[in-house]
């Protein structure tokens, strides 16, 4: 470990964008009214999709299962509202792509209470019991990449996690919904963290804050007593803090080797929302049917954060927070810095939508592209030390397979790279591209 | 609520952007560079102007003639070229035939980087291609120095300046040697305070060494250079002659001459860290610094020419492709080598 790192908790490299979250950082999280229909695909999370087990037609409750899957890297999938199951079929997917999902009417005249009867309680499940429940629950890793966590919680023979690492980095630029959760939700989180201890017999917890969010961390820090095992680490602002390496290496100084798993090193990850989920799967009987979401930026009216249950058209959301102004020109669903533009605004609000961002003409606006001048600043940037200079030119030249020798696959898509390029060359996009292709090659 | 969605936008991640551009970064230079160039004006009159904008002027028409037309306007509003011009004149000396810089600026932008593919894609500093170029085929006007003139004779034209081409100049000027040449053919030293300030003679942008120092800063706040090129080629060259200083300081140059005098500032400053021609990788950054600082102290005192700047940079220039190739980082979680 380098000594230098008692003092200053942090990884290497990265960048420093705007934070550009005043317009939502002091916004209490308010809950989004129940609209008439719902779109819920079955494929919003990371592995298998799940398959229905309701039929065209079948009344349900608010919080019923819907549909599942054998598969272990896969997950269930809930009713948002008490109402009936219009269709099943392809729907629009916020890659632009159909796929296939479970379309449910609401019932204007349901109260919408939840009456799912609550699970056993945690501390009498077993490990394999345990992770059943989450799957039960439909719980994903909330960051915003969908991985079901119960896989996470499934820990081979021999291994045993000592640490749990609470994500409430948030360093995307605009995101403030787990700033919020922290801020509103402290309990539930220390809930979740005592749970998910018991379960994986960690024997130590830290919450890893970006120093931007004074107000959360004194929050949290007041609830916490002396001599507790969980701690609140306060980390200096940069991007991509959040990234689960990234964290590892900023609060215990130490780098998961390539190719493994920080359970590897005895740690587990988890993002706030994460938590928050399981406590109220165990203490309040609810799966994951809603999740907290920004939406922001300046073709916003109204921004907010807000609880959406799952499955809301953007378009709804959008109408509760006064619509989009006139000069927007892009919507983007998660941060801006990893999140992915939408082509219609009819598409679904998933497990993994953290934010739902509105630009105009002045962020959407490109420089034009440049040569690259070898300035090194993508070297600066990159959180992995790759060369993201040597990819790209690669890239262009479509030479994939000298790109995986200089450890493309290790790239984690952050975008820092293409942030700092003064060419405006788009580095992640062609090292994306590359990625694909040496996965079908593999294949 | 508005009846009709807006035309959306697709772009791909990430969205948002530093917002410094390479022209801008090229802009920067010119803004660093501006004191030097004053202080040129001051020192060297009317005449040292002349020759910046003929060196401009060539460079950026080169640029425009070489460019296929449909990207002529990118090309040049990069300002790559007028920066390479610019660089060329404050290496010139102040008396130098106006249609010689002309040639050098043509020479720097032609065969420095057009045929190269144009910007990014040259191993040489176009600025200093153009400069080898002028000392090889004009080797006495390219070593003529004026001695600076001072704010008196502003307006006095060198007549050396409007020489016709071909046509050997006729010097009028008091010629003068350099702090350079009086040290090495005379083993004459000149005053750390003439040097930093600058009423030397000499080429027209290297003799303030204060100015240029300070529009380094300049660019190193704005993150535009990478630091540890100058500070290893200070280091070495430095250290080097500090060596040689203690074995015999009647014959060698001490430290503080060899870093202050010639055009070692201009060129470890503004032309070594050069992106384009420099290594990518920090290590590299290093090696390539320190290598240009062994390199001048070496040509300065044992080879035949008072001044080495140029000669080091360009062969360090020509070593970046194997640094970068022997200096890779190192990739978070593995180990150096890549397993
Ligand atoms: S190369 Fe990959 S990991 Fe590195 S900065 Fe670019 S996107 Fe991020
Ligand atoms: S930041 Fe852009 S211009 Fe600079 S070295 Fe990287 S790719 Fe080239």
């Amino acid at each position: 470990m380098n000594p230098l790192h008692l003092f200053r908790r942090s990884f290497s490299h990265g960048v420093h964008p705007q934070g550009l979250k005043e317009q939502t950082a002091d916004r209490p999280i308010q809950r989004v009214p129940f609209v008439e229909r719902y779109v819920m695909p079955l494929g919003q999370h990371i592995g298998v999709p799940a398959a229905p087990v309701v039929k065209v037609g079948q009344r349900l409750v608010r919080g019923e299962l819907i549909a599942e899957s054998a598969a272990f890297v896969s997950t269930c999938l809930h009713s948002p509202v008490t109402g009936r199951v219009r269709d099943i079929g392809p729907h629009r997917y916020i890659d632009g792509s159909f796929k296939q999902a479970i379309e449910v009417e609401a019932d204007p005249y349901a109260t919408q209470q939840l009456e799912q009867r609550l699970p056993p309680a945690w501390d009498s499940l077993s490990p394999e019991q345990f992770i059943q429940e989450i799957q039960r629950a439909g719980i994903v890793g909330l960051g915003g990449a969908a991985f079901p966590a119960h896989v996470k919680y499934s820990i081979p023979k021999g291994q045993q996690i000592r640490d749990l690492l609470i994500n409430g980095a948030e360093c995307e630029p605009f995101l403030t919904n787990d700033h919020r959760l922290m801020m509103e939700r402290p309990d539930a989180l220390l809930r979740g963290i005592t749970i998910l201890m018991g379960q994986l017999g960690a024997e130590r917890a830290a919450i890893g804050v970006e120093a931007n969010k004074p107000d959360a961390i004194e929050v949290l820090r007041r609830r916490i007593d002396d001599g507790s095992p969980v701690e609140v680490v306060a980390l200096p602002v940069k991007y991509p803090q959040g990234a689960e390496k990234m964290l590892i290496k900023a609060i215990y100084g130490r780098e998961v080797p390539a190719g493994q798993l920080p359970r590897d090193l005895g740690i587990a990850v988890n993002n706030v929302g994460t938590l928050v989920a399981i406590a109220d799967w165990f203490d309040r009987g609810m799966p994951l049917i809603e999740r907290v979401v920004t939406v922001s930026g300046p073709g916003v009216t109204y921004p907010a954060n807000l609880i959406v249950p799952l499955g809301t058209p953007v378009r709804e959301v959008l109408r509760f927070c006064g619509g989009l102004r006139d000069e927007t020109r892009e919507v983007v669903m998660g941060g801006p810095m990893m999140g992915a533009s939408i082509a219609s605004l009819d598409v679904p609000v998933l497990k993994g939508s953290s934010g739902i961002l509105a630009f105009t003409e002045h962020a959407t606006w490109r420089p034009k592209e440049y040569p690259c001048i070898r300035c090194s600043r993508c070297l600066e940037a990159c959180p992995y030390f790759l060369n993201p200079s040597r990819l790209a030119r690669l890239g262009k030249a479509r030479l994939f397979q000298e790109m995986r020798q200089f450890q493309v696959m290790d790239c984690v898509e952050c975008g820092a790279c293409t942030f700092a390029c003064p060419s405006n060359i788009p580095i992640v996009q062609l090292i994306r591209t590359a990625k694909d292709n040496l996965r079908h090659l593999s294949r | 609520m508005r009846s009709k969605d807006p035309q959306l936008l697709l772009q791909s991640a990430p969205m948002l952007r530093q917002g410094l551009t390479t022209p801008q970064a090229m802009r920067d230079v010119w803004y660093a560079l501006t004191p030097v160039v004053l202080a040129a004006l001051w020192f060297f009159g009317l005449g040292a102007l002349l020759l910046l904008l003929v060196c401009i002027g060539g460079a950026v028409l080169t640029e425009w003639v070489f460019t296929p037309p449909e990207s002529r306007r990118d090309a040049l509003a990069d300002n790559s070229a007028a920066l390479t011009g610019l660089l060329l004149g404050l290496t010139l000396p102040p008396a130098l035939p106006l249609w010689m810089a002309f040639l050098g600026a043509m020479v720097a932008v032609g065969l420095g980087k057009v045929i190269w593919g144009g910007l990014g894609g040259n191993l040489f500093n176009p600025a200093l291609v153009g400069r080898a170029f002028l000392l090889g085929t004009f080797p006495i006007a390219m070593t003529t120095w004026a001695a600076p003139s001072g704010p008196g004779g502003f307006l006095d034209l060198p007549a050396s300046l409007f020489a016709l081409p071909f046509h050997s100049p006729v010097y009028d000027a008091v010629s003068s040697a350099t702090p350079l040449g009086l040290m090495k053919f005379q083993q004459q030293g000149t005053g750390l305070s003439q040097l930093l300030i600058g009423n030397t003679s000499g080429s027209l942008g290297e003799t303030s060494g204060l100015l240029l120092i300070l529009g380094g800063v300049y660019l190193w706040l704005r993150r535009d250079l990478d630091w540890r090129i100058p500070v290893g080629i200070f280091a070495a060259a430095g250290l080097f002659s500090l060596i040689l200083f203690t074995q015999d300081g009647a014959r060698f140059p001490s430290p503080f001459f060899t870093l202050f005098s010639g055009g070692l500032l201009l060129g470890a400053i503004y032309m070594a860290t050069d992106p384009v021609t420099s290594p990518l990788t920090p290590r590299g950054a290093w090696i390539f610094g320190a290598g240009i600082g062994l390199l001048v102290v070496l040509i300065r005192v044992f080879g035949g020419f008072p001044e080495g700047m140029m000669y080091s940079i360009l062969l360090m220039n020509a070593a970046t492709p194997l640094i970068d190739r022997y200096t890779q980082p190192r990739v978070f979680g593995r180990k150096r080598g890549g397993r």
